[in-house]
């Protein structure tokens, strides 16, 4: 077999974190990307900044400060017990919403750009034509934006499969809930098994790239929609 | 009769709208000013696009905008046109025209069919916006805005991003609009010709106020205000297709009080047209003229004498019957002549045009 049961978990696992993060965040992102787009209000620059500090903040900041939030004594540590459920460090789930915040801007910002490059003509018109708001969001901003949706996606999938920093500092190395592909790779190295290493490494480099080449091979048809 | 009744105050940096309106329930009403002077602003308020912060909008009694309303626009019964035809681009054509009317509960008073019948599109139906040309465009956005069943119907400069060519092509449409729905049309735009040619009331604004409201005939008419649909002033006559004279290509059009020869148009008998009398294009005299090349000789009486914009120049105001005529002719002849109120006077017509 080319890839051993760990690295298979490890990829499925990958996958499934990458699949529940784009998906929680197309929901979570397109208000913020819309409210971004579309306010004029004064805190616009400060939400907007914040939901670009991953971007620059190390993964280690970013993983550190969520850390001591789901922690005991952290606001969401204090939710998890209120509600009876298991502190979220070093689990999928800390996984997931850990990761929800790393990836937040890769989802936002294309779509706040979609939605911005939509404008407001289309939506005065839909509002000539007896279309409430939110009827107007989903039958013209949403079909509009659909290249922006795409392009979010992709980016915020295939960045959640890189993820690594913010993967240590919350989830550690726990095979089948929190060791990912990329933790994996750094399994295999530390372990001096540079022949699997190579091989998930490749895996994971080929992915890459083919996400990439998708996107830069579809962006010019976004371009017209 | 339905009536229209807008007052609206809005402050932006460097732009003021104070207005008050009392717009007629039917025909088109011209929204006329150069760019600056407000008139999209206006649109935009009625059709509750733009919020102006002190106002009141009444429409056939039903309030839509006071100090405690402001109806939403989606809510507002009516259909607005954008300069550009702004179709959705996801949707066909038929997608566009069906987006409102699926959404109007409102009685169906225009059908989808009419309404496609009306502006020719009916070959366009499957076709995708990005395939249509501009005049087809902007003919898709007049159906769609029809398609809702307003009961008015605002158009913000419908033509004025088209060229000539399809600006004559749309033309014929709007006038079928007019003559053929009972809606009342609001009507912005900055072209005398398309002013001349559609508007039955004509609403003048300057830097945010209204210099002149009324009928169109009447208004133009006017001598102590600055109307003027292009180069010079003049009026606009509307009568019908009289009578044809085949053996010198002529056709007589009849208007309330008197009537005009023209150059055959070829246009049936009973055809309504809308004539263009530039006030440079007329003189008067006391008699008649026997031997003058000119054909149409009107008899009237003098109702007013103003001035025009050169010193040399008056403006007399001539009744003719129901209608009136603007003359420009110079203060020498008036004095010469002794022209005053009252006085009946003999109207050449060197030049008529028809509309368009």
């Amino acid at each position: 077999m080319f890839l051993d049961s760990g690295d298979l978990q490890a990829i499925w696992l990958t996958i499934r974190l990458a699949s529940i993060v784009t998906a929680i965040l197309l929901v979570v992102g397109t208000p913020i990307a819309w409210w971004l787009a579309r306010s004029r209000s004064r805190w616009k620059g400060p939400i907007g900044a914040t939901v670009a500090l991953p971007l620059v903040l190390p993964p280690s900041v970013l993983g550190f400060y969520l850390l001591l939030a789901m922690g005991p004594n952290g606001p969401v540590g204090h939710l998890t017990r209120t509600l009876g459920i298991e502190p979220l460090p070093f689990t999928f789930w800390g996984l997931v919403l850990a990761s929800v915040f790393y990836s937040l801007p890769f989802m936002v910002q294309p779509l706040q750009n979609a939605f911005e490059a939509v404008g407001d003509r289309p939506l005065e018109v839909a509002a000539t034509l007896r279309a409430s708001p939110l009827d107007t969001f989903f039958t013209v901003a949403l079909p509009m934006a659909l290249p922006g949706y795409l392009t979010a996606s992709i980016l915020t999938f295939a960045h959640t499969v890189g993820e690594f920093g913010v993967v240590l500092m919350i989830g550690g190395n726990i095979p089948g809930a929190t060791r990912v592909a990329s933790v994996q790779i750094y399994d295999h190295v530390e372990a001096l098994e540079y022949g699997q290493a190579h091989r998930l490494a490749a895996v994971m480099l080929i992915f890459s790239f083919l996400v990439l080449l998708a996107l830069y091979a579809w962006r010019p048809n976004a371009r017209k929609g | 009769m339905d009536r229209i009744t807008a007052r609206f105050h809005v402050t932006w940096p460097g732009f003021t709208l104070d207005l008050n309106l009392n717009l007629p329930g039917r025909g088109v009403t011209a929204i006329f000013g150069q760019s600056g002077s407000g008139k999209t602003t206006l649109l935009r308020c009625i059709a509750g696009l733009e919020r102006a912060e002190r106002g009141f909008l009444s429409f056939n009694g039903e309030v839509w905008q006071d100090d405690r309303t402001f109806l939403p626009t989606h809510k507002r019964p009516l259909g607005y046109v954008f300069q550009e035809a702004s179709l959705f681009p996801h949707l066909s054509v038929l997608g566009n025209l069906r987006y409102g009317l699926t959404r109007s509960k409102a009685e169906q008073r225009v059908s989808l069919d009419h309404a496609i019948e009306l502006l020719g599109i009916g070959g366009l139906l499957e076709r995708k916006p990005e395939r249509l040309s501009g005049g087809e465009r902007q003919r898709v956005g007049i159906a769609r805005a029809l398609a809702v069943s307003p009961r008015i119907l605002l158009m913000d400069e419908p033509l004025a991003a088209l060229d000539m060519a399809r600006k004559q092509e749309i033309l014929p449409y709007l006038e079928r609009l007019r003559d053929e729905l009972e809606i009342p049309v609001l009507y912005v735009t900055h072209s005398p010709d398309e002013v001349g040619r559609l508007a039955n009331y004509l609403v003048a604004l300057e830097s945010g106020a209204v210099v002149a409201q009324g009928p169109l005939a009447e208004t133009l008419a006017r001598l102590d205000l600055p109307i003027r649909l292009g180069e010079e002033r003049g009026v606009v006559l509307e009568g019908i297709v009289a009578e044809r004279d085949e053996r010198w290509h002529l056709e007589r059009v009849a208007f309330p009080g008197g009537s005009l020869w023209m150059r055959d148009r070829g246009l049936p008998l009973g055809h309504t047209v809308r004539m263009r009398v530039p006030s440079g294009g007329i003189s008067l005299s006391r008699l008649p003229q026997q031997d003058s090349s000119i054909l149409n000789t009107l008899a009237g009486v003098v109702e007013a004498i103003g001035d025009d914009d050169h010193p040399a120049h008056s403006l007399v105001r001539v009744r003719i019957g129901e209608s009136v005529l603007l003359a420009r002719i110079t203060k020498r002849s008036v004095a010469v002549l002794c022209l005053q109120p009252g006085v009946p006077v003999w109207a050449q017509i060197k030049s008529v045009a028809v509309a368009q």
